[in-house]
């Protein structure tokens, strides 16, 4: 924290005998200083005022207002479907806030500049610092004052040992409360705090250490996402969607192979004000970690994921899959199996969409079927009377379906999103009343379709589970990175710099002790630590001490807070 | 499990009482500042009397060293609810088997109570350093009683669920981690940001002052002096910051366990994010000749304010997976 707009003008200074006035905030005096100097010079100029604790501090607020706006509109990499809603509903302004790079806000080129530049500017104050602060902590500590007394801290006593025995008694004292200290003729000179700036300086490298490992997982990442039904299997090949990070593909991904056996899902069922909420989400899985290696059975639950080597899974969503049989015109069975139908609401409505492409109808030619449905699981009706879900359990499961034929439009070969039915080459079938059928049935009904299509049946329901499969390397790195910083924050807000002198002389066939402190900043532990030194002083001793009380000078004149500014130590 | 509806029922009740406790000791609290500024005038008065007839002056006790008899009773009163708060919060805990700290409004139920054990120890260390020298703590009474009051008091309004189990997100001993960190952040911010808004009172009054004017507010002058107040306020906001960096981290690891990925700019993530950075921004302020003091102190309110945001907004408003929309 400890920054200070001069610790890097040091070698600057000399040219620019009014830096120090160009840097207090007058622009128009900036500009004019700026037009004369030599490319060179300028450049040096720049590259002054990037480092400046004024940049930064400018920069870092300039960092706060720019994460905003990733929380005020959707963002590509979280919600990407939000984004897509957010064209509809604001046609206008969504090339705008698009063209402002405003769905991607972090990795964004203004986010990006903001940080690098406060990244740059960072390095650019702490480095030199860190030459500075190694010198510093290679020198001695400083000479002992002539007058003891006019320090914030001093105590005065009188004992009999001889000043030499008080001295080296004071030094493993001093020693022990960890501070260094050193003899001069007649005194000891101590100093503890120094890593106030190693903190310091350990934090603000560890933020720079944070940012590599977090660029470097952008490299080397990936994540997959699957859905997979109870009693399917997936491979570490085979993705819904895929993500790689500039250096993966889907060929880094272990060949595991994911069993779903079962899944224990559970609601509130009993507690009146909390009904519906969910209690329990865990996937029994058999996982391989590649082919031929032996299989183990793991659970895979909210907060509880397995792992592949350094690849985890995790499970990211449930819902339902309705089996349904599907038999042509001609008896053929056609569709046979789960179809997974995403849920909508709270209470799992859920809608999906069965393609049939290889159907005939009853005089042998060749039919296209789409069945576009709602599944609820515990279905009721609404006030309105449309039929809705009022619970998340399977416990009263009904199918509302409509049926199309005509193209799906799968051979055209464009990748199609399995959850929607493109209609535009498609009508809805029509019953004998010249109505839209729409099926409702619920496990073991059997619909005929009308027109010869054939039947459809509602076998029963399963439940499918969808897999987050990542891999983020440089992440035990980001963690120990951000650890190093807060040990460096920790020491560099709390660990005290102080200074303490003890004195010692003969008088009068005695010998008169002075301890005394002083602190950079205020410090209110720094007459208890003078204090303290007085007392282990008088301890390791072996004699009382008549200390003088009237030696202890009043408290200090209240008005200099902490302030590292005042105070530039470290300069030799 | 089941939850212990009857403990529940306990916990609201002792709740009531707290809450009755606290408004009490705030009135007991404002009383006592009432009467530091009648004291300090009436002396006003009769120093000009004595200066008026030419009288030697007699030597004055200090406001702050005055017996103050409702700050005493407020501190009982203060401590009376605290224990009624920290009663309700265990039973909350007790009746649902698990840490007190699984929804919003039990993050203000927990959050308050720091807050008070952190006025508590904060009086009690001030007592032992001696009440001489401006150092009694309670002067913050009035300015921590009526934050607690109204955060309880909109917790019970807007955020109040029935003690239940944890829904799987939630059913993480990180969660006991994370969540317990950030309430300490929040609650030392709150004490931070109680004691800069009376900096900037004060700062504004020996402004005022200066200009050979009288400043309104006489009770102020029972308070410590800004200079102080600011390095109180430093000391609570610099824990703070340590307690939300680790809030950040601990978030960051239970995100990957969680959701498989440690930072993805969910909306709470950027808020956390944007407060930690004004935060930093404030300790750096004080450490930059031209921003220490008035300006610093603006970036901490700015900081704090965010921080309520963040619990207030983002948590209802903003879609992510730090929703919590259905309370």
């Amino acid at each position: 924290m400890a920054r200070t707009d001069e610790t890097h003008l040091d070698d600057l200074r000399d040219e620019y005998a009014d830096a120090e006035n160009s840097s207090s905030g007058k622009g128009r005096r900036k500009r004019e200083l700026a037009s004369e100097m030599k490319p060179l010079e300028f450049l040096r100029y720049c590259w002054r005022q990037l480092t400046s604790m004024r940049t930064a501090l400018f920069l870092l607020m300039l960092l706060a207002v720019a994460a905003v706006p990733g929380s005020t509109f959707p963002q590509e990499n979280n919600d990407p479907s939000g984004v897509a809603q957010w064209e509809i509903d604001h046609p206008t302004a969504y090339p705008w806030v698009d063209r402002l790079q405003g769905f991607h806000v972090y990795s964004s080129v203004w986010f990006s500049a903001i940080y690098l530049l406060l990244f740059i500017s960072l390095i650019g104050c702490v480095l030199p610092r860190v030459g500075v602060h190694w010198k510093s902590l290679r020198s001695r500590p400083p000479r002992t004052p002539a007058r003891l007394n006019r320090l914030p801290e001093h105590r005065e006593a009188t004992v009999s040992v001889s000043p030499q025995e008080v001295l080296d008694a004071a030094h493993t004292v001093l020693r022990k409360r960890r501070f260094r200290s050193e003899r001069r003729d007649g005194s000891l000179s101590a100093e503890k705090g120094h890593h106030r700036e190693t903190g310091n300086l350990v934090f603000h490298l560890s933020l720079v250490g944070l940012l590599i490992a977090i660029a470097s997982s952008s490299l080397f990442s990936y994540s997959g996402q699957r859905l997979v039904t109870v009693g399917g299997t997936t491979v570490g090949t085979t993705f819904d969607s895929f993500t790689g990070g500039t250096w993966t593909t889907i060929d880094d991904v272990p060949p595991f192979t994911l069993s779903l056996d079962s899944m224990d899902v559970s609601f509130e069922e009993n507690q009146t004000s909390q009904i519906g909420q969910p209690r329990t989400f865990a996937a029994h899985v058999t996982l391989t970690d590649e082919p031929g290696a032996e299989s183990r059975t793991e659970t895979i639950a909210v907060n509880h994921p397995a792992k592949v080597g350094h690849t985890q899974i995790s499970l990211s969503g449930n819902g339902y899959a309705p089996v349904l049989v599907v038999r042509d015109g001609q008896g053929n069975v056609v569709q046979d199996g789960p179809t997974a139908f995403l849920p909508q609401s709270a209470n799992y409505d859920s809608t999906g969409v069965v393609k049939v492409p290889d159907a005939v109808d009853a005089n042998g030619e060749a039919v296209q079927l789409g069945i576009r449905g709602v599944f609820l699981p515990t279905a009721s009706s609404n006030a309105d009377g449309t039929p809705v879900s009022s619970f998340p359990d399977a416990l009263n499961p009904v199918l509302v379906a409509n049926v199309w034929t005509g193209d799906l439009g799968l051979d055209d070969g464009v990748a199609q999103n399995v959850y929607t039915l493109d209609t535009t080459q498609m009508t809805q079938v029509v019953g004998d009343d010249g109505q839209a059928v729409a099926l409702t049935m619920a496990p073991g009904d059997t619909v005929e379709l009308p027109n010869g299509l054939g039947s459809v049946e509602f076998v029963g329901v399963e439940r499918f589970a969808s897999f987050d499969i990542r891999y983020t390397p440089g992440q035990t790195a980001a963690l120990v990175f951000a650890l190093l910083a807060s040990a460096g924050l920790i020491a560099s807000l709390f660990l005290p710099r102080r200074r303490v002198w003890v004195k010692a002389h003969s008088l009068d066939g005695a010998t008169r002790v002075e301890v005394a402190g002083l602190a950079r900043g205020n410090d209110a532990g720094l007459a208890e630590e003078v204090d303290g030194v007085l007392a282990r002083l008088r301890e390791s001793l072996g004699e009382s001490v008549d200390e003088d009380p009237a030696s202890s000078p009043p408290p200090p004149a209240v008005g200099d807070h902490e302030q590292p500014a005042h105070a530039p130590e470290e300069k030799p | 499990m089941t939850v212990d509806e009857n403990l529940a029922q306990i916990s609201n009740i002792t709740l009531y009482g707290g809450m009755t406790a606290y408004l009490f000791s705030f009135i007991a609290y404002a009383c006592d500042l009432a009467e530091g500024g009648k004291e300090i005038r009436s002396r006003e008065q009769r120093r000009q009397a004595h200066a008026s007839v030419g009288g030697t002056a007699t030597l004055e006790k200090p406001a702050s060293a005055r017996r103050r008899r409702a700050a005493a009773v407020g501190t009982s009163l203060f401590v009376l609810a605290t224990l009624l708060h920290l009663a309700s919060v265990i039973t909350r805990g007790v009746s649902v088997h698990r840490v007190p700290w699984g929804n919003m409004f039990e993050f203000a139920l927990t959050g308050t109570l720091v807050v008070a054990v952190g006025y508590l120890v904060a009086v009690l260390r001030a007592h032992k350093a001696g009440l001489g020298g401006g150092r009694d703590a309670r002067y913050l009474g009035t300015f921590v009683t009526g934050p607690i009051l109204a955060t309880l008091g909109i917790a019970l309004r807007t955020f109040y669920v029935e003690a239940a189990q944890l829904v799987p997100a939630l059913d993480s001993y990180w969660l006991i981690i994370h969540v317990f960190v950030a309430i300490l952040a929040t609650a030392l911010s709150t004490l931070g940001f109680s004691a800069t808004v009376l900096q900037l009172v004060q700062e504004k009054r020996d402004r005022v002052k200066a200009a050979g004017k009288r400043a309104g507010g006489v009770f102020m002058d029972a308070l410590p002096g800004s200079v102080e107040l600011e390095r109180t306020a430093f000391r609570l906001n610099a824990v703070a910051f340590v307690m939300w960096t680790f809030t950040l981290i601990a978030g960051a690891v239970w995100a990957q366990v969680a959701w498989n990925r440690y930072w993805n700019w969910d909306s709470k993530e950027v808020w956390t994010f944007v407060i930690w950075v004004v935060y930093a921004a404030y300790l750096h302020a004080r450490a930059t000749r031209g921003w220490d003091g008035r300006r610093a102190a603006w970036l901490s309110v700015l900081g704090f304010a965010c921080m309520l945001f963040n619990y207030l907004v983002v948590n209802i408003f903003f879609p992510g997976l730090h929703s919590y929309a259905g309370v």
